[in-house]
């Protein structure tokens, strides 16, 4: 399982360095929705650090599903199921590969919108590097679970509209959690209840994905 | 025997209804603090309670044996996608009447509290079930993925259930039965709610088993085709 993981991931990997959509797409795109989000606070409210943690997950999100899509639509190129089936790969290891690629794009994006919220935002940069550790325990939960609910939308009617359906109830309490952890890393506060809630949804997600990953798969 | 509480199971519903409606409205004292809008917690728990676990519990139960191979059957698909279609309506219910009591309890319709707001997110998540299903016309990738869907749902039900306990925010806790084991409401007003949530869990029964029954003539329509449907119906002579 692991050495398909690995296989996988770097396969997605590679993809991604070779077509460069994360570096000339999905960035761009994360910077713009972030500078959007000052420009809807108003000059007078973009520099107000508490609306910061809020944002950054906000654009995280909508950055998450452009790359959920995008992880599974290499996986619909012609000949790639066809493949991975005749092959006989484990499907918990190509569960894990792609969570494992998605989280790893996940976590670029995530530096350099965190760095982006410190510039526009005027969020504390100490708190913001206090609060890394959880952003990365949240964004490597919203890949595993994005890469569970991206391979259920693959196939049918519109994926791509459908695919924020399924997913933004999931990613709220993760959202939410992220969110306050971050702002509990800014501004002080309750912080290890956020963490059990994100790691316990990290746990949650592999598992089930790893469990059921080949169901979707059969189909 | 089961044709017999096939038959029974409608009109006693609408039996043990009707008395919780006029024991809740007529018979039970207003409460010492709450007045007459405690007439409200006959019914809102009770429709709380089908919505959250009698019928996301039979969707998940249906949706997990039709994924395990062995009880796998389109019977167990159709149980799981009837069930979460009556639970969108009980959840919304549940929202409706919490709201409905809300407003003059907490002086607002809606607040971002913790039980409110995740119950909010099992209806997304039970419309999203519903769109999912829309989305895939092959009946077998279809109920697969529904039934992935559903045990992925259902996670958010324990949340809901300890929200009040975990974030302790604006919604109360237990209302009936305590973690201690020791009852907080009795005499009449306990019997009514008892008998609301038999009423209701009865309501949800007979709901699902005349949307089981659509479910299986639309199946066959698919199926079979309009024509050929026709076809048989002439040959029967009807």
């Amino acid at each position: 399982m692991t050495r398909v993981a690995w296989l996988v991931a770097g396969k997605d990997l590679r993809i991604e360095a070779r077509s460069r959509v994360l570096l000339w797409q999905v960035l761009p795109f994360g910077v713009i929705a972030l500078l959007l989000s000052g420009l809807a606070l108003g000059p007078t409210h973009a520099g107000n650090s508490t609306a910061g943690p809020g944002l950054f997950y906000l654009v995280t999100l909508f950055v998450a599903l452009l790359m959920i899509n995008r992880s599974q639509a290499l996986e619909n190129a012609p000949g790639t199921r066809a493949s991975v089936a005749t092959l006989g790969l484990d499907p918990a290891g190509v569960f894990l590969g792609k969570a494992l690629a998605l989280t790893v794009e996940l976590w670029i994006t995530g530096l350099v919108l965190l760095g982006g919220s410190v510039l526009v935002l005027h969020t504390s940069l100490i708190g913001t590097v206090h609060a890394l550790p959880s952003v990365l325990v949240t964004l490597a939960a919203l890949a595993a679970a994005g890469t569970l609910y991206g391979a259920l939308t693959q196939g049918g009617d519109g994926p791509a509209t459908l695919l924020p359906v399924l997913t933004l109830p999931a990613f709220a309490p993760l959202l939410i959690a992220g969110e306050r952890s971050y702002s509990a890393a800014l501004h002080g506060g309750a912080l290890w209840e956020w963490w059990v809630i994100v790691v316990v949804a990290l746990v949650a997600y592999t598992a089930v994905g790893i469990l059921l990953y080949g169901v979707l798969e059969e189909s | 025997m089961i044709k017999l509480s096939q038959r029974l199971l409608g009109p006693v519903t609408l039996v043990s209804l009707a008395l919780t409606f006029w024991l809740g409205l007529w018979v039970t004292p207003p409460d010492v603090v709450q007045g007459d809008l405690v007439r409200l917690l006959y019914v809102h728990p009770p429709i709380a309670w089908v919505a959250l676990y009698v019928s996301f519990g039979t969707a998940t139960i249906a949706s997990c044996l039709y994924l395990w191979p062995r009880t796998r059957s389109d019977v167990m698909d159709r149980v799981a996608y009837c069930a979460m279609e009556i639970s969108v309506v009980f959840i919304a219910l549940t929202l409706i009447t919490g709201s409905i009591w809300g407003r003059p309890t907490w002086g607002v319709w809606w607040a971002w509290d913790a039980r409110l707001t995740s119950t909010a997110i099992l209806g997304v998540f039970a419309l999203a079930y519903l769109a999912l299903r829309r989305a895939n016309d092959d009946p077998a990738v279809r109920a697969r993925r529904s039934g992935v869907f559903a045990i992925l749902t259902a996670i958010n039900v324990p949340i809901i259930h300890f929200s009040v306990q975990w974030w302790k925010t604006l919604h109360q806790g237990a209302s009936v039965l305590t973690s201690n084991g020791t009852l907080n409401v009795h005499g009449s007003m306990l019997w009514t709610m008892l008998l609301g949530f038999i009423g209701f869990t009865l309501l949800f029964f007979w709901l699902l088993r005349y949307r089981y029954r659509l479910e299986v003539k639309r199946d066959f329509v698919v199926a079979t085709t309009v024509d050929e449907a026709l076809a048989l119906r002439r040959r029967e002579g009807v």
